[in-house]
């Protein structure tokens, strides 16, 4: 199965209060509040951490989820988030600054 | 010999919003006039500016007066347009034109939007709240069309200045932030007063069958502010910074949601 890197967008901006991680798209001005999975994916969204490797070790670890449906959810919630330009997705980790705990300040 | 070029003598008058003064030029004394009117209270017709616009009317609309507004930044210029107008403005010249025809609205939107930008930019913002000012601390009361920004302020007793019912000009200062009053109005159709005061709360606006404050989570609080702000803008970098302010404003100022019937005694609850 091929491996999915997924890396944060630099260009949103993103902040986390009482456990709600808020993203605003710096394209169009649109909020997105991230529910946990979502946040949990995009904090771990780091270019170089496969989605399954971040399902293995942060969501299931998390979640009493079966690894293969929560990387399927993963999976589809990663695409949701790289349509709104969110999140970016690539077959190939992608080398990008991003912060380190997915905060834009 | 012929005269190629005539001088053409420019009229002028400021327009201070916010302690920001812009002086409008243009050749037309009627069309001064007019602005003289709608901004009274905000105008004088001399003094320093911190921008200057020249002011072009055409006597026949655009091709498109129903397009939406645009907002975008190039090479350090910002280019304005709706259906009813064109305009640019360079901040590091200070300088900008506007071209529309002789109506006081167009560059009523060019106002707006260019007070967003210098606010954004200051960690302030427009948001679509009235505010008002009792016991020397101003108040704000958000919310979208129909929530009862006009109610509260048709309600508000003698002793509270009234300064918009439509959109507050909120300024960052020192630790905190200043409410200024605004022309910019709503159904009341009357001005705001021209004076300012520390922003003491936001109250996001409901109506209900009794008058009271509820909590509001700073999640929702942060929310509410930033689908009540003004902002036009395309431009990655102040959008990130409008975001951030929203965060910084709801850390400095209590936010609650005010329930209100709608009756005067709601104001027992202000100040």
């Amino acid at each position: 199965m091929t491996k999915l890197y997924v890396a944060r967008n630099p260009r949103v901006a993103a902040r986390s209060l009482d456990g709600e991680m808020m993203i605003m798209s710096g394209r169009d001005s649109t909020l997105f509040t991230l529910n946990k999975t979502a946040t949990i994916l995009w904090q771990s969204a780091d270019g170089h951490t496969s989605l399954d490797e971040i399902v293995e070790q942060r969501i299931c670890s998390e979640f009493a989820v079966e690894p293969a449906m929560a990387l399927q959810d993963a999976e589809t919630l990663a695409r949701e988030l790289a349509s709104h330009e969110i999140l970016n997705i690539s077959e190939q980790p992608i080398a990008q600054k991003t912060p380190v705990d997915g905060e834009s300040r | 010999m012929t005269q190629l070029t005539t001088e053409t003598e420019r009229l002028s008058l400021v327009i201070t919003i916010g302690g920001m003064p812009v002086r409008i030029n243009a050749v037309d004394s009627n069309f001064l006039a007019m602005l003289q009117d709608r901004y009274a209270g905000y105008v004088n017709s001399s003094g320093e500016a911190e921008i200057e616009f020249d002011v072009d009317l055409t006597a026949s609309p655009f091709a498109d007066p129903d397009a939406d507004v645009r907002v975008s930044q190039h090479n350090g210029r910002w280019a304005l347009e709706r259906g009813d107008f064109r305009a640019e403005w360079e901040p590091a010249r200070r300088r900008g034109w506007i071209r529309q025809t002789a109506n006081p609205y167009s560059i009523d939107a060019v106002l707006r939007i260019v007070h967003t930008l210098i606010l954004a930019r200051q960690g302030g913002f427009l948001l679509h709240s009235a505010s008002a000012i009792r016991n020397g601390k101003a108040f704000l009361f958000a919310g979208v069309s129909e929530a009862g920004k006009t109610t509260i302020s048709r309600l508000a007793p003698p002793d509270v200045t009234l300064l918009t019912d439509e959109i507050s000009y909120v300024r960052k200062q020192n630790q905190g932030y200043v409410a200024y009053g605004t022309p910019f109005t709503g159904e009341l159709a009357k001005l705001g007063e021209n004076v300012s005061a520390p922003v003491s709360a936001l109250y996001l606006l409901a109506k209900g069958a009794e008058n009271r404050i509820d909590a509001v989570a700073p999640g929702e609080a942060t929310r509410s502010l930033l689908a009540n702000l003004l902002f036009f803008a395309e431009d990655e970098d102040l959008v990130q910074t409008i975001f951030h302010s929203a965060f910084e404003f709801v850390n400095r100022v209590p936010v609650s949601r005010l329930t209100f019937a709608p009756d005067a005694r709601v104001w027992e609850l202000i100040g």
